[in-house]
């Protein structure tokens, strides 16, 4: 058949897509609701065998060699028509509520190989170096300098008005703004860097894990235990937690280049991606609840140290209990 | 092809073929970007200053997420494009061709904290240099792929012209170069039009200017012989 002779045969079929197109992809930008479910309705029963016919011509038009405006014409019809037919459509609330209340506690059990070595990375220089900062106090000075030192024992003097910053009231907000932009973006780095075959992770879990000894160690041992672990046990709860997870997500993606199993790299990379990521939504959300009670909880110094135990226990009960648990009356 | 294009089967068993983006003109849309956000931070910046305390938390909440989802935001609401992207005409897509969703926005943009390193996203470019596609290491793991935004091809008038049988049979490459020439006639001045048609003389029998205009003939007649195709 001559090219123009197809022309005109299909051109009012595929004049009838582009129309259809139109009016799903505008669709998706929510223009005139009104107008588009009536257009919507009639149109979508044909749009799939339109489009299949479509794919038909696009075939026929490059077999044939049809100029290649027509083909480029068709080609991006197909394309449009391929992006709407594929789409993928998700129901937003009923996923983040099924999330929470289970999916991302089935998901850390599942990749507890992973949880459990992170862990270990963040936990063995943390526990190491705090026992020997207790013993040597002069040991921190080859982690902080005189002045960062410092900086942390004024932090929680228990003589001081307020626990856990050098702050004043009411900069509340301030602060929780800033362990948002802080702490996420730790968790973010330590993930992201895992990329590179799990070395990144590695290094920011026993990097945030030495700071978090030689901290605890040299206050310890300069008495101010409880001004600073009443700080640390409320919002410890989801934080630390949360930074062991992001690890084991970054060691998730650093793996799968290491060992890619039967698959080629980059797909094992991209498959470790999209599993990973549902660990790291949940960190995200972990991470907010710990800047909240960071701020709003853990410094407010008209609370007893004795309340701060036990609710921090109370959470860490909530946290573990949740993980060990959560979701698990699905699973059967 | 010497194009870099991307082409994906699909279902249909139909292969469709996407120009690629390549590094520099992501680095010029990034670039916007940039002077975007910066903007952004200005304004917000001036904005929160009158809250007091209150103010620098959020600027603080807000200066996190320009930082981390600036790009998402704009890349899943906006069908793939941020507005350096969009200025720049390429967007992101999965690459299965379909838009780009929030779950692979996220980790592209996420990993770009690894594609930065050691600065100015040096192992990104490196990256993308180093595989066919231009993929940066967010790329390779979120499946995305930054592509030029095609803008709807203009129908190609032919020469009005009567159309004519062509003297000797031809392949399917020769009559689509014959045809091609013949919608490129807007384009080529008309010196090149008949060096060109030169080429062929001793074929068509014809030299200069009718050279020329027997080969727009014979596209007419390879391609129907009928007024050109409106759309």
């Amino acid at each position: 058949m001559k090219q123009q002779n197809f022309e005109k045969l299909y051109r009012g079929q595929w004049q009838r897509l582009e129309h259809i197109l139109i009016v799903l992809e505008g669709a998706r930008m929510k223009v005139a609701r009104s107008k588009k479910d009536v257009l919507f309705e009639r149109s979508i029963p044909e749009f799939s065998k339109i489009y299949r016919q479509l794919c038909h011509c696009l075939s026929i038009a490059k077999q044939r060699q049809y100029s290649s405006y027509l083909i480029e014409f068709l080609n991006d019809l197909a394309i449009r028509g391929h992006q709407q037919l594929y789409k993928r459509k998700t129901n937003l609330l009923v996923t983040i509520i099924r999330f929470v209340v289970a999916d991302f506690s089935k998901i850390i059990r599942q990749e507890w190989r992973y949880v459990f070595i992170a862990a270990v990375i963040f936990c063995m220089p943390a526990l190491i170096l705090g026992g020997y900062t207790y013993h040597y106090p002069e040991l921190i000075y080859s982690v902080f300098s005189p002045e960062q030192a410092g900086m942390y024992e004024s932090m929680y003097n228990p003589d001081v008005e307020h626990i856990g910053s050098e702050r004043q009231s009411d900069d509340d907000i301030v602060m929780f703004g800033f362990y948002i932009r802080n702490n996420i973006g730790i968790s973010f780095r330590t993930f992201a860097s895992g990329v590179l075959v799990g070395i990144g992770s590695i290094f920011f879990l026993a990097y945030n894990g030495i700071i978090m000894g030689v901290v605890a160690g040299h206050l310890t041992d300069l008495g101010y235990s409880d001004t600073f672990y009443s700080f640390v046990i409320g919002h410890g709860a989801f934080e630390l937690t949360a930074i062991v997870f992001s690890g084991a997500a970054g060691l998730k993606l650093g793996y799968s280049i290491l060992a890619p199993g039967n698959m080629s790299r980059v797909h094992a990379l991209r498959k470790a991606g999209i599993e990973s990521m549902h660990i790291m939504y949940g960190v995200m959300l972990m991470l907010l609840i710990a800047a909240f009670i960071e701020a709003f909880w853990s410094s407010s110094q008209v609370i007893s140290f004795a309340a701060k135990y036990g609710v921090g226990a109370g959470l860490w009960i909530f946290v573990c209990v949740y993980f060990i648990i959560g979701g698990r009356h699905r699973e059967s | 092809m010497i194009d870099s294009s991307y082409s994906i089967e699909t279902p249909e068993g139909i292969d469709l073929t996407m120009p690629i983006a390549g590094p520099v003109v992501r680095i010029l849309a990034y670039s916007l970007d940039a002077c975007v956000r910066i903007c952004i931070y200005i304004i917000l910046g001036i904005g929160f200053q009158f809250l007091g305390k209150v103010g620098i938390g959020f600027t603080l909440i807000t200066f996190f997420l320009i930082e981390w989802f600036y790009p998402v935001f704009f890349e899943v609401l906006n069908n793939g494009m941020t507005p350096g992207k969009k200025k720049m005409g390429i967007k992101v897509i999965h690459d299965d061709s379909t838009p780009v969703g929030w779950s692979a926005s996220i980790i592209r943009n996420l990993l770009r904290a690894v594609d930065f390193l050691p600065l100015a996203y040096m192992t990104g470019v490196l990256s993308m240099v180093l595989n066919r596609q231009f993929k940066r290491l967010g790329d390779l793991t979120a499946g995305t792929l930054v592509v030029y935004c095609r803008h709807p091809l203009e129908t190609p008038n032919l020469p009005e012209i009567e159309a004519v049988q062509s003297p000797l049979p031809l392949t399917l490459s020769e009559q689509r170069a014959i045809v091609n020439f013949a919608e490129r006639h807007k384009t080529l001045s008309s010196d090149r039009s008949e060096e060109l048609a030169n080429i062929l003389n001793k074929i068509i029998g014809e030299k200069g200017p009718q050279a020329v205009k027997k080969l727009y003939q014979i596209a007419n007649g390879l391609l129907g012989g009928y007024e050109a195709a409106k759309f």
